[in-house]
Order: C-alpha cells, then sequence, then structure tokens
C-alpha cells in the first residue's frame, strides 16, 4: 500500500528536481537584475542596473555574437543533418557516418572545442602538417583564425557538436515517420531520392525535431565553456561577459550581470521566435516548391556536398582527438614540424595524479546524478503505466524547459539565492545542479524504449502471479537493460560535460575534468590541455561503450534481446 | 455455482459508448469461444478479466472464479492465465528459467527443477531447460508458454487467438495440447477468436459478438 | 529580582569564538594539526600547480595540515566569494582560508574587512625575510600591515626568441620602433589579466618623463592628462601587435606556447626565472632570453592572505609560514621548479639555508640580481584599476 502511495509521488519529484532550481535561479536573477539585493545593502526596483549593461561599449557586439552564432550554428548543422538524412539514409555512406557520429556524441564540447582549436590555428596540425612544403610558412602566419571576431570558429566549433546530436535524433524520429516508403513513392515519381525526401519526409521528422532544434539554439547562444576556448574576447559573447560581471569583486557588476543575464534570455526567447518566424517562411517556400513539381535536377551535388560536410565535422572531432593525445606525450614541437621531436610519458606522469584527483570527484557526481536521474525516470515512467497517467504533448516541453532556458540566465541567480539562504556550497548543491540537466536527456533517452515494451508481457507475468514490482523488477528491467544503460551513459556524459553549474554552485571547491580543463585554456599549456581534455573525454565515453557491452556479455546467449 | 468462471452482466463501453456484453458461465473443464471482427472488443473483455482494462474504458459487472469475486483483485492475484497469440516467453531469461518464473514458489532447488524437467518432458520438449527461448521454433514456443501458464496453477484461462500466428499443421497439434491439458486439470476457458476451426475444435459454446 | 545577573549573563552577546594568537606559535601548531586548507590560486600555470602540490604534501607531513588548490582562473572569483558568504552572514567556516594575492584585491579585501589579520609578522619565517630590502611591507602602495604574507618576489622582464630577435630593448619606445618594424610578433595578456595591466603601467612609468605622481591614488582631475601618453603609445603600437590587438593571450603562460611556435618574438613575464623553467620543460626554445629596461621595471611581492570567515585560520598560518620556510623559498627559485624570486635576506639565513640557494643553477635565461637592475615600484592600485577599465572600453571591445 505504502509503494502505491509512493510512486505517483515521484512525477512531481521530478518535475521539481527539473523546474524548482530553475525558477528558484530566474527569481535570483530578477531581483538584482532590478537593483534588489539586500544583502549588499541595495533595494529596488531601479532601472540602474540596465542602464550600467546599455552604457557597456561592448554590448551591440557581444549581442550580436550571440545571436550570430546561435543562428548559424542551428541553421548550418540542421541544414547538414537534414540533407545528409534526405540524401543518404539508409546507404552504406549513411551507416558509416552514422557509426563514426554516434561515439562522438558523448565527447564533450570543451574536448572537442581544444580539439578544434589545436587542429586549425595558424600553428595548428593542419597548418604544421602542410608547412612548409605547401605553404611556404617556416612560422605561422599571423591570422586571427581562433577567437576571430566574428566568432566564425566557434561557431564551427558548435556545430561539429551538434551535428552527430541532431542526426541521431532525426533517426529516432525516422522511425516513426514512415520514411522509406514515401521516398520510394516519390522516386517512383520521378523525384530524386533527396528532392522526394525534403517534400515528403522532411515536414513530419521536422515536427519531431522541434524540441532539440531548440535546445540546440538556446544552448549555441548561450554557451560558455567553448566560448572561453573558442570565441572572441574584445568582447567576448553575452554569455561569457555575464559570466565575467559576475565574479568581479565589484558588487554593482553583479547587478550589471543579472541585468545582462536577463537580457540573455530575452534573446535567446526572441531568436526562438524568429526561428518559429522562419519556419512558416520556410514552410510557405516549401509548399510552393512541392507545387512547382521540380524533381530535384542537383539532388546529387547537394548530397554529396552534405555527405562531404558531415564527414568534415566528423573527422574534425576525431582528428582533435588524435591532436590531443599527441601533444599530451610531446616533448619539445616546434613549428613547422608535424610530429614532436620526442614523445615522452613525462605530461601523463605529471599531470596524471591531479587528473586522477578530478576523475574521481567528476565519477562521484555523474554517477550519483545519473543514477538519481534514472530513478526518478523510471519511477514517472512506471507510474504512468501503473496509474495511465499521461503526459500530454504540452508536458512534454516542460522536459525541454531546463534545457531551453539558458543556463547564464538561471545559474548566477541560484548561486546567489543559495549563498543567501545558508545553504552550503560543495558537491550536493552541485550534484542537484546537474540533475537539472541531466534529468531531461536520460528522460528523454529512456522514455521510447519503456513505452514501447509490450505491455502484455506485463499481462502475462501478472497472470503468473508476479506482482506489480515482480513485473517491474524481475521483467521490464532486465529486458529493458540496454536502454536503461544508454540512459545512463547519456546521463553521466552529460554530467561530466557540464560546465557552467559546477563552476558557479560549486563555489570553486567542486573540481571536476571539465572546469580544471576549461581553467587550463587561460593557461595554455597544451601539454596540460591534452592529458585533460583525453581524460574528459574518456569520463563520458566509456560508460557508451559499457553500455553496448555489458548487455552483450549478459544477454549473449539471448538472441531475442540483441536487438533491443 | 461454485467452481468454474463467471461474467454477470458484464458490459464495457469505450468513452461512454456501449462495446459489448456479456453474461455467461463457464463450467470446469468447459470452453467458451468468443468470437467476432477484429475490433469488436474481444481482447477488450480479457482484459477486463485479468485486470488490465485501459483507462478509456469502463466496465459494469462482476467476474466470479470459483466462488470468489474477482473484479477488483490486483491482476497478480487473480489467478487466471492468459495465452497471447505471440509466445511472449520472456528474452531475457532461458527455457527453465521461464517456466520457473511460472512455478509457484516453494519447494527445494531439486524439487523445482524436477517439476520444469516433467513440465517439458509432457510437451516433448525434454532438456530443453537452458535454451535461449528465440532459438526454438514457433511450436515449441508454444509449448514452453503453455506449460509455464499452467505450472503457475491458474483456476481459469483465458486465450487470446493463441493460435493464428501457427502454421496449418502445427496448428491443430497445439491447439489439441492446450485443450487436452485444460481439461486434464478442469480449468474454465475462454477463448476470442476469429477462427472458426478453432471454434470448432473447443467444442463449447460460441458466443458471436458484433452482430 | 536575584535572577537579573543571570539573565544579564545569557542577553550579553556571546564572543565569537577566539582565533588563535598568531605569536604563539605552538597554539597555532597544535589547532592546526588535521585541519583542511583551501588555497584559491590561479591554476593556470601548471608548473605553479605541482608547486602548491609539493607544499601540500610538505605540510600534511610536518603538521597534518591537508592542502587543497581551489585553482582560480581569476584571483577576484575568490573576492567575491568571500564577499557573498560575508553578505549573506556565512562568518564562520567560509569555503576559502587562503589566497595567493596582491595589489587591487589585497586592497579591496582589506578595506572591505574581509581579512584575518595582523598575522603576517608574528609568524616565526618573518625573522628572515628582507623587509627592508624588498617591497613586502607595502602593496602596490598599500600598507600590508602583516594583512597578508609575502611568499614570493616578481619582477617584470622581457622574453625573447634570440633566434628570431637577437637584441635587447631599452626602453618602451624602443618597443615601439622595433613593433613598427615587425609586425604581429608582439603581444600582452588581455587585461584585466594581471599581468596585462602590468605591462600597461610598465610603459607608463617608463614614458612618464617623472612617474613618481603614481604614487598617490589617480584623482578625476590628474588621471587624464597623466595617462593621455599610455593611449596615445597603444593606439600607434595596437595595429602592430599580434593579430593587430584583435585578440590577446589570456594570461602570461599563455604567451610561452606561442614563442615556441614562432607566432611570437618577444613577451613579457613578471617572472624572471620563468623562462629558464619553460626552456628545462621544453615549453620554450633554449634560445629563448630575458633582458630588463634602461630604467629597470616594476618589481612586487606575492602574497597570500587569509579571509576573516576561514575556519582554518591556523592551518593557513602553518602554511603561510611554510611558504616563507628556506626549504620552500629555495625551491620556488629553482629554474627547473618554479624560478621565482625569494622574498628573504640572504644575511639573515643560516649557512646550511644560504647554501641551498647558493647551489642553485639560476638557469640560461635568468638575469642575476645585478642584471635585473633597479625595481620600480608599483603605482597606487588605483591607477592600475582605472587604466584597466579605460582599456577594456578602448581596446577591449575593439570592433
Amino acid at each position: 500500500m505504502n509503494r502505491r502511495n509512493f510512486l505517483p509521488v515521484l512525477p512531481i519529484l521530478t518535475l521539481l528536481a527539473m523546474l524548482g532550481p530553475v525558477v528558484a535561479g530566474l527569481w535570483g536573477t530578477l531581483l538584482p537584475a532590478f537593483g534588489h539585493l539586500p544583502a549588499a545593502g541595495l533595494t529596488g526596483p531601479s532601472l540602474d542596473p540596465f542602464r550600467g549593461l546599455f552604457d557597456w561599449a561592448g554590448l551591440p557586439r557581444a549581442v550580436f555574437l550571440s545571436v550570430s552564432t546561435g543562428l548559424l550554428a542551428t541553421g548550418i548543422s540542421l541544414a547538414i543533418v537534414m540533407l545528409i538524412t534526405a540524401g543518404w539514409s539508409g546507404t552504406k555512406p549513411f551507416r558509416a557516418l552514422e557509426r563514426l557520429l554516434s561515439p562522438l556524441l558523448s565527447v564533450p564540447h570543451a574536448a572537442a572545442a581544444f580539439g578544434l582549436a589545436f587542429l586549425i590555428a595558424p600553428s595548428g596540425w593542419v597548418s604544421r602538417l602542410l608547412s612548409p612544403v605547401v605553404t611556404g610558412w617556416d612560422r605561422p602566419p599571423d591570422l586571427l583564425i581562433v577567437q576571430d571576431t566574428w566568432g566564425l570558429t566557434m561557431t564551427a566549433g558548435l556545430i561539429v557538436k551538434e551535428v552527430p546530436f541532431l542526426l541521431l535524433i532525426t533517426l529516432a524520429a525516422l522511425g516513426q515517420a514512415d520514411a522509406q516508403r514515401s521516398v520510394v513513392i516519390s522516386q517512383a515519381l520521378g523525384y530524386g531520392r533527396l528532392t522526394g525526401w525534403l517534400k515528403t519526409v522532411f515536414p513530419r521528422v521536422y515536427v519531431q525535431i522541434r524540441p532539440p532544434v531548440y535546445v540546440v539554439l538556446a544552448y549555441s547562444m548561450s554557451v560558455v565553456d567553448v566560448a572561453v576556448i573558442l570565441g572572441p574576447n574584445t568582447p567576448p559573447p553575452l554569455s561569457v561577459q555575464i559570466v565575467k560581471w559576475m565574479s568581479d569583486p565589484d558588487l554593482a557588476m553583479r547587478l550589471g550581470g543579472a541585468a545582462g543575464a536577463l537580457l540573455q534570455l530575452g534573446l535567446v526567447i526572441g531568436a526562438l521566435i524568429f526561428w518559429r518566424l522562419g519556419e512558416h517562411a520556410v514552410a510557405r517556400i516549401g509548399q510552393r516548391w512541392i507545387a512547382s513539381g521540380a524533381r530535384g535536377r542537383f539532388d546529387p551535388v547537394v548530397a554529396q556536398g552534405a555527405l562531404a560536410a558531415g564527414a568534415i565535422c566528423a573527422l574534425t572531432v576525431l582528428f582533435g582527438l588524435v591532436v590531443l593525445t599527441i601533444w599530451s606525450f610531446a616533448g619539445f614541437w616546434g613549428f613547422p614540424d608535424a610530429l614532436p621531436d620526442t614523445f615522452t610519458w613525462r605530461n601523463w606522469m605529471r599531470f596524471g595524479p591531479g587528473t586522477l584527483e578530478a576523475l574521481g570527484e567528476t565519477a562521484l557526481i555523474a554517477v550519483t546524478v545519473a543514477l538519481a536521474a534514472l530513478v526518478l525516470t523510471i519511477g514517472c515512467l512506471e507510474a504512468e503505466y501503473r496509474f495511465g497517467l499521461s503526459f500530454s504533448a504540452r508536458a512534454v516541453w516542460l522536459l525541454y524547459l531546463p534545457l531551453l532556458i539558458p543556463q547564464t540566465a538561471f545559474l548566477p541567480g541560484l548561486q546567489t539565492l543559495m549563498l543567501s539562504l545558508g545553504a552550503d556550497v560543495g558537491r550536493g548543491p552541485v550534484m542537484l545542479a546537474h540533475l537539472v540537466f541531466v534529468l531531461p536527456y536520460v528522460f528523454l533517452s529512456l522514455a521510447d524504449p519503456f513505452r514501447a515494451w509490450d505491455t502484455r508481457m506485463g499481462t502475462i507475468a501478472a497472470a503468473l502471479r508476479a506482482s506489480p514490482n515482480g513485473v517491474l523488477w524481475r521483467v521490464r528491467l532486465p529486458m529493458l537493460l540496454r536502454p536503461i544503460l544508454t540512459a545512463l551513459a547519456v546521463g553521466l556524459a552529460v554530467s561530466v560535460g557540464q560546465y557552467l553549474p559546477t563552476l558557479l554552485i560549486g563555489g570553486g571547491r567542486v573540481e571536476t575534468l571539465t572546469t580544471e580543463a576549461v581553467a587550463l585554456a587561460s593557461g595554455g599549456d597544451r601539454r596540460a590541455i591534452g592529458v585533460y581534455g583525453l581524460m574528459q573525454t574518456g569520463a563520458a565515453l566509456v560508460p557508451f561503450a559499457l553500455a553496448l557491452l555489458i548487455p552483450a556479455l549478459v544477454w549473449r546467449n539471448r538472441k531475442g534481446l540483441r536487438h533491443g | 455455482m461454485d467452481k468454474g468462471l463467471s461474467l454477470r452482466d458484464v458490459t464495457i463501453r469505450k468513452n461512454g459508448a456501449p462495446l459489448l456484453s456479456v453474461s455467461h458461465d463457464i463450467a470446469p473443464g468447459e470452453v467458451l469461444t468468443v468470437m467476432g471482427p477484429s475490433g469488436v472488443g474481444k481482447s477488450t473483455l480479457l482484459a477486463f478479466i485479468t485486470g488490465t482494462l485501459a483507462l478509456d474504458f469502463q466496465a459494469t459487472g462482476t467476474v466470479w472464479l470459483d466462488g470468489q469475486d474477482i473484479t477488483h483483485a490486483a491482476p497478480h492475484q487473480r489467478r487466471v492465465g492468459i495465452l497471447f497469440q505471440d509466445d511472449l516467453l520472456f528474452p531475457h531469461l532461458s527455457v527453465g528459467a521461464n517456466l520457473a518464473f511460472g512455478l509457484q514458489p516453494g519447494g527445494s532447488r531439486a524439487a523445482r527443477a524436477a517439476k520444469i524437467a516433467e513440465a517439458l518432458d509432457e510437451v516433448g520438449l525434454s532438456g530443453f531447460e537452458d535454451r535461449d527461448p528465440a532459438t526454438l521454433s514457433g511450436g515449441q514456443k508454444a509449448r514452453v508458454a503453455l506449460m509455464r501458464m499452467l505450472l503457475s496453477e491458474p483456476c481459469g484461462l483465458l486465450l487470446d487467438e493463441p493460435f493464428s500466428r501457427l502454421d496449418a499443421a502445427l496448428r491443430a497439434q497445439v491447439r489439441d495440447k492446450v485443450f487436452e491439458r485444460a481439461r486434464a486439470r478442469q480449468l474454465p476457458v475462454l477463448m476470442v477468436t476469429h477462427d472458426a476451426d478453432d471454434a470448432q475444435a473447443a467444442g463449447g459454446v460460441v458466443v458471436t459478438l458484433g452482430e | 529580582m536575584k535572577y537579573l545577573p543571570i539573565l544579564a549573563a545569557l542577553l550579553a552577546p556571546v564572543p565569537a569564538l577566539a582565533d588563535t594568537d598568531p605569536a604563539n606559535w605552538d597554539a597555532v601548531t597544535a589547532a592546526a594539526d588535521g585541519q583542511t586548507v583551501y588555497w584559491n590560486a590561479w591554476g593556470g600555470s601548471t608548473t605553479t600547480n605541482d608547486f602548491i602540490a609539493w607544499v601540500g604534501d610538505r605540510v600534511m607531513a610536518d603538521y597534518g595540515v591537508t592542502l587543497e588548490h581551489v585553482k582560480l582562473t581569476d584571483t577576484a572569483d575568490a573576492v567575491t566569494r568571500v564577499l557573498s558568504e560575508k553578505q549573506a552572514g556565512g562568518n564562520d567556516d567560509g569555503a576559502i582560508d587562503m589566497i595567493w594575492i596582491n595589489g587591487a584585491n589585497f586592497a579591496a579585501m582589506k578595506e572591505a574587512d574581509l581579512l584575518f589579520g595582523p598575522y603576517a609578522e608574528q609568524l616565526p619565517n618573518w625573522a628572515a625575510v628582507d623587509a627592508e630590502g624588498k617591497t613586502v611591507q607595502t602593496d602596490f602602495t598599500v600598507p600590508v600591515e602583516g594583512f597578508e604574507s609575502p611568499w614570493a618576489m616578481a619582477q617584470v622582464v622581457f622574453v625573447h626568441d634570440t633566434a628570431t630577435m637577437p637584441d635587447r630593448l631599452g626602453s618602451m619606445q624602443a618597443l615601439q620602433e622595433w613593433a613598427a618594424a615587425n609586425p604581429g610578433r608582439f603581444s600582452y595578456p588581455q587585461p584585466p589579466d594581471f599581468l596585462g595591466t602590468t605591462f600597461l603601467k610598465q610603459v607608463l612609468v617608463d614614458i612618464l618623463p617623472d612617474p613618481s605622481v603614481l604614487a598617490d591614488p589617480a584623482t578625476d582631475e590628474n588621471y587624464d592628462t597623466v595617462t593621455a601618453p599610455l593611449w596615445a603609445y597603444l593606439d600607434e603600437l595596437t595595429p602592430n601587435l599580434w593579430r593587430e590587438g584583435k585578440a590577446y593571450p589570456a594570461t602570461g603562460t599563455a604567451m610561452f606556447p606561442l614563442i615556441a611556435d614562432g607566432e611570437l618574438d618577444l613577451s613579457i613575464s613578471f617572472s624572471p626565472g620563468a623562462a629558464s623553467t619553460a626552456i628545462a620543460n621544453s615549453e620554450l626554445p633554449p634560445s629563448v632570453r630575458t633582458f630588463v629596461l634602461d630604467k629597470g621595471t616594476i618589481g612586487n611581492a606575492s602574497f597570500v592572505a587569509i579571509p576573516y570567515n576561514s575556519g582554518s585560520k591556523e592551518g593557513a598560518m602553518v602554511v603561510a609560514n611554510f611558504l616563507m620556510s628556506p626549504e620552500a623559498q629555495a625551491r620556488a627559485q629553482d629554474p627547473a621548479i618554479l624560478g621565482y624570486g625569494t622574498v628573504l635576506n640572504m644575511a639573515a639565513l643560516s649557512d646550511d639555508d644560504r647554501a641551498l640557494f647558493d647551489a642553485l643553477e639560476l638557469g640560461v635565461a635568468t638575469l642575476s640580481p645585478a642584471e635585473l637592475g633597479t625595481v620600480q615600484a608599483e603605482p597606487h592600485p588605483s591607477w592600475a584599476t582605472r587604466i584597466a577599465d579605460d582599456w577594456m572600453t578602448r581596446f577591449g571591445v575593439s570592433e
């Protein structure tokens, strides 16, 4: 009886864990943004923080960078993914690309950004490999590539990470869109494969992937770690500037930071509305295009281009990891040598102990948070199943809410609020903050397989006199072992990659691989960055490997679960 | 009546609209066949009896099994066994473990293993304990599913188009086996099907829905 | 009525838990045993991180103090943290027990009563500190008064790769001319980075006919006039900077890889021995050397301070004292480790301790104390703050 009463509480608890910190954080941002910070002896309301914000000479450029990065990164990665899927889904090259991109999804943003920087900087690996024979350079050219004023490198760094994300989301959506038959029919009507897909499948797929696309837009507009590594600094994008203001010893700056955080929120909302209007425009143009009956003369060219772009994304991340590896073993490596003079274990000996300590902290947080998220998620889904609750389409947006509200908008407020409540900073609050971001991903990753489970199995087991908990533990969870472990791995990877929540809520006391790696960015020690970046990648990647390996081992004699 | 499965004035509505009404007693060892085209609510009736009716259905009336009103009992306490058209063997368990899942708790390990071996023997699958269910043929799976259900010692048996996935030769064989076992254990059986052969083989009363 | 005295006693303000008197060193070490000290120090330099880890091992072995290095990207973060804690009423056991600090951050914390002290001059190892010859009792002209203890001396040196830039420069004007002839080969860390702001001050100190005006706080009246030559200088220099001044290295250490790659020929450092250390770690080519300007360069001390709300003040004092020990000072000065200048007076040391320093190989790129020449005083911190702010408006948001 008590179990029956406990289970229905879980969905509420889950919503609270996910949205509570967001709402509290926004509240903690709103007050100081209007000059109200009683702890500092300031009472509002006043518009001074906003006046200060608009007086900052860097604001127009910072705002521009935030908006342009977000729209470009989202637009380009979405276009690449849609065109690849349209032109190639179901083919061998597509399978190959999918296999290549899937593991890259879990490479943390910071590691991918470091890899990109080490590749394309004027003294990067690409330039080293081509010099001096091809380029004629015997020393690096004075070119502004990394940290360029327009934020293009930062945008590229986001694109290479968002393409795998959107591609996997699209693959999941394809199953429900009955894509194959539509393409066959349109091909029979004389349409090119790509044009046929865009005209028949794309509208249905896009409706399904719309929420994650919005997440990519909001994330790209407000990202901090990638911007610190690849973004410009004269001035930086708005999100980075907000974090700078928030950590200024001058309290007045904190008010300006809060005002900036609200502006960031407004920008994201504005960009989402703009995107929504853009969808209408694209729909209208698309309808005209469909009505025109054009069969897709340029399909092969476009498809080749998209595949090349996708391959470049995958190879960039991959070779980024390779160059991180080389640096982590490098002795002296002068320009334009293609490889270091010597390879040495010295860097690993030197930074290894530090990374292990950070790895311990990272793992402790990630495992706790991911398990908590998993328990809450399974609790919600099981409650939904047992009590016939159903999440409406609107409720699904609640899941995306913590991912749509920029981190820079509510985390600083949450930090201020927690301090004024006397809540101790440290590991516990950091875990709660991570849970906000981990929960939605774990839920989204487990919900479909959990719901797709044949409930007649439950009926059978109940008819065999297994209690509801018996059904859950003895039948449903073992059968869902693989998706459960995958969801757990997703949760671990998301937690490992968190930068801002760890930095702000941890008060500097909580040092994970990600905060350590990003802190190293300012020092520019590429050997240390190589070691930390690889460890960070490993921490995110190994759970995915285990999520594949464990079910394969446990169920090695169970053919029926091999594709589960 | 004391023994058997009774449906008393059972009416099921979908979102308020009446779907079906049944009132019938099934004596031990007898088969009631419910026929009708798909979508008429045959499976819904079974879901009502197993206690797994979806929320958009409303049901009135009562279900009695061996003199007990089980209308509001929890699904796992009803002692109603069911077989679906798919075998629905648990894919993560071996054949033996599937049977052990059905077998009521109690008894030594050796005694339980003996019961399972006996059950397999009964359907001509001796020595199949460690097999992966996914490697069995359709007829073998159906027989394992039947024995798994019988080992749970149900007081009544529901059949949801249980033979429709089997090819003709196998079908008669499995069907005879099921009815034979049910009769041997004196179980009241409720079968829904759209296949006239099944109904004929059952040899009991036939109710046709949706007319 | 007879209960009144008891009532009064109950109502009287509860005395705050008294801190251990720094002068009672036995009591300090006794209380320190078992404490954990969170030292917030800039974490961008792996050599510094290694040194701090070594300090942690040593204080654990000798005093049972656990030292945790909280790696900062900006010391101001730690200041903010203590400030927030004070505002939230977190007056004991704050998150920070010790901060690597100096200059404006020290001035801000001291003024806001965020520091524990005075304690520095009561520490046993203070006896050997060169309080006369080194600027350890004022920090950027702000009197220290025992609220922070020194642990390293720093002086601006210019770092150049003799393979591409053979000759030293004598003045900031010479640097201006060299940059015009060699565009894109010099840069400085982006202010408000500590070293970047120091470069701006170094320019000002070198080009002003009389830099003594900088010893007093900047005023609204004199600020524009005094700094005008600096902005004119930078307007001329910026187009000739690396990346035309559209991007800057984040910190001083970030410039070493740029020299190693041949992107930069010239850079600056606040640590006379850092270049030698970097050569030893194969982070710089062996052809790198250092120089100072004809009129000398700015120098100052690095300190550690203890926040008023630290819960491990005794442990922090033990660490601060250990940092001033001949053992730690000699290790810090070793170019293979850190290459930082010592705060100790060699004459005040025992022969054995002095031998530790005499045994050090200063390294190919390190100038001798004589070559380092005149140390110019830091301007009052108000100048640095305003100049850094102004720089951000003028150059930090360049389109």
